[in-house]
């Protein structure tokens, strides 16, 4: 659905999205994290064709991006909730989408149809007749949403869905993107919350300017992670933190509360010297577990490897 | 270009037009007041206090009166333009806007639209109101009828479609410019100014002609393709999205 290969685009001196090359299928959910000023929705209004490329090329829904014969035809295909949902106040919801629907050059019957459809299913035809102003946040973004769907696109921008939404209506919105997620629908979505790629995304690119990784969330835990080997014991001291690292060598080791954090790089043959140096060492061991390494911490990870390479 | 897309766009900036009370209402009150006030005075005033023979400097006074149709033209599309603009700017509504399938033209000339065929209409309604009362109240004294003649005609539908082109114009480059309706509505008001030169110039000296008339829209054509070269630069995606305040 989405290929990109080199993407760059560059405003005078200054690179704000460098290289970019993915590949997006139909069907997925595909998240785009990173901080603010990543580059994140320069990426999306290139890859829309709201904006020129400087360098690279696309291709999305078919259409060659750049290309101004492909322009409207790509514009058609594709639906987009920007990070400001700018939706008309003083109009009602009908209005919004009605207006949305006309110049996606729809016919009068499909029109209606599909806008009763998306209110009832965002829970919003009972307030169509409503003007925006009088709505909550998460139910404008939800009628925004609904007006990025209006002429039933192949593929689904999301920038930043949840941003300034309070926790119940980031669920509502949340919500709704696994709804949309399960009727079989492509979405590229960009967030800097982790814990929505998380639950919501089949695959993850991390961006900082450039693409520093791509894979399942799973994968970028297990892969990127690094390992670690968590003891709790009934008493930790230095002493004990000591022990572990004169039989490991020059591992970090830190005392978190009662229990120890190891770095370890090859843990069948490392968890049982720690073992043995804890016991050798007078520790009473309760528990010894090997977590896996959040998102979070993935992303954290090689957002600072990424600040360290600059 | 698609007018009908462009059509879409304008049926829609009108609506909202209904929404913005005080420019819905100058739209009403304006050519109302320009309408109804002079001949009021030409007949309460004018024509009874100014001396023998009203047909030999009567006129003069009229057609200049009849100009404030134009200075309106000036003035009025500012605001709605301004707010069409810089009002989804604000609201943040042009990104969705350029998400759908419409060209920065269609857009263009949407907006243009709405702002040039409210303030024709209006301005229109009131020349026509206009015109009846002046004849009504100097077809005794003149004579003959003084409306329809071709200065109007060319007033009407040359020089005020000509004029509002170019405030339009101009509010589209401003609104590029500025962040907010109150200011990009104070810059485009500059273009009221040389308007009123017109007008005092025609009290004084010049006399309103059709052919003085045709000279100054082809004066004002000049300008408004020149400003429409400049709008149409500065109204393109990648300039609004990346590069407007």
């Amino acid at each position: 659905m989405i290929h990109a290969e080199g993407l760059t685009k560059r405003f005078g001196e200054v690179t704000a999205v460098d290289s970019v090359s993915l590949d997006v299928a139909e069907g997925e959910v595909f998240g785009f994290l990173g901080p603010n000023g990543a580059g994140k929705t320069t990426t999306v209004r290139m890859l829309a064709g709201l904006i020129s490329k400087s360098g690279g090329k696309a291709e999305v829904a078919g259409c060659e991006v750049g290309n101004e014969a492909d322009a409207l035809r790509l514009r058609g295909q594709i639906g987009i909730l920007p990070e400001n949902v700018g939706l008309y106040e003083g109009s009602t919801a009908y209005q919004n989408l009605e207006y949305f629907g006309r110049l996606h050059r729809m016919d009068a019957v499909t029109l209606r149809k599909n806008i009763e459809r998306l209110l009832r299913s965002m829970d919003l035809w009972e307030k169509r007749d409503a003007p925006v102003e009088t709505f909550s946040k998460g139910m404008k973004q939800k009628l925004a949403i609904a007006r990025a769907l209006i002429h039933d696109p192949t593929l689904l921008f999301l920038d930043e869905p949840t941003a300034n939404l309070d926790p119940e209506a980031a669920k509502m919105v949340r919500g709704t993107i696994l709804d949309l997620r399960n009727e079989g629908r492509t979405i590229f979505l960009n967030t800097h919350n982790l814990d929505e790629a998380q639950r919501v995304c089949n695959r993850v690119g991390i961006l900082r300017t450039r693409l520093l990784t791509v894979g399942s969330p799973r994968d970028l835990e297990a892969r990127l992670g690094g390992r670690r080997t968590v003891v709790r014991l009934e008493r930790t001291s230095e002493e004990l933190a000591s022990a572990v690292r004169r039989r490991l060598g020059s591992r970090r080791v830190e005392i978190s509360g009662n229990a120890l954090v190891i770095d370890t790089d090859d843990p069948d043959r490392e968890n049982p010297e720690i073992v043995a140096a804890l016991v050798a060492a007078g520790g009473r061991i309760v528990e010894l577990t090997q977590p896996m390494a959040s998102l979070e911490e993935v992303y954290l990870k090689l957002l600072h490897e990424g600040e360290a390479a600059r | 270009m698609r007018l009908s897309q462009a059509w879409i766009v304008a049926r829609h900036d009108m609506q909202l037009l209904r929404q913005r009370r005080g420019i819905f209402l100058g739209l009403i009150a304006m050519p109302l007041g320009i309408g109804l006030g002079f001949p009021a005075f030409v007949g309460l005033v004018l024509l009874p206090r100014g001396g023998p023979n009203p047909a030999s400097w009567a006129p003069m006074f009229i057609e200049a009166f009849a100009f404030w149709f134009v200075i309106g033209a000036a003035s009025l599309p500012t605001s709605i333009a301004s707010y069409s603009i810089v009002g989804e700017k604000v609201s943040k509504s042009l990104e969705p806007l350029l998400s759908t399938p419409t060209t920065d033209g269609e857009i263009l000339l949407g907006k243009a639209m709405a702002a040039l065929v409210p303030t024709l209409a209006a301005m229109w309604v009131g020349a026509l109101l206009f015109q009846v009362l002046i004849d009504l109240e100097t077809v005794g004294p003149f004579g003959y009828l003084f409306y329809p003649n071709w200065q109007m005609v060319v007033e009407l539908f040359v020089t005020m479609p000509v004029v509002a082109l170019v405030a339009i114009e101009a509010s589209v480059v401003i609104s590029s410019r500025v962040t907010d309706v109150r200011t990009a509505q104070q810059y485009a008001g500059v273009i009221f100014v040389p308007m009123i030169f017109v007008y005092v110039a025609a009290e004084v000296a010049l006399p309103l002609t059709a052919l003085n008339l045709l000279g100054l829209s082809a004066v004002f054509g000049i300008v408004a393709l020149a400003l429409y070269w400049v709008s149409v630069k500065a109204f393109r995606r990648d300039e609004i999205l990346t590069r407007w305040k």
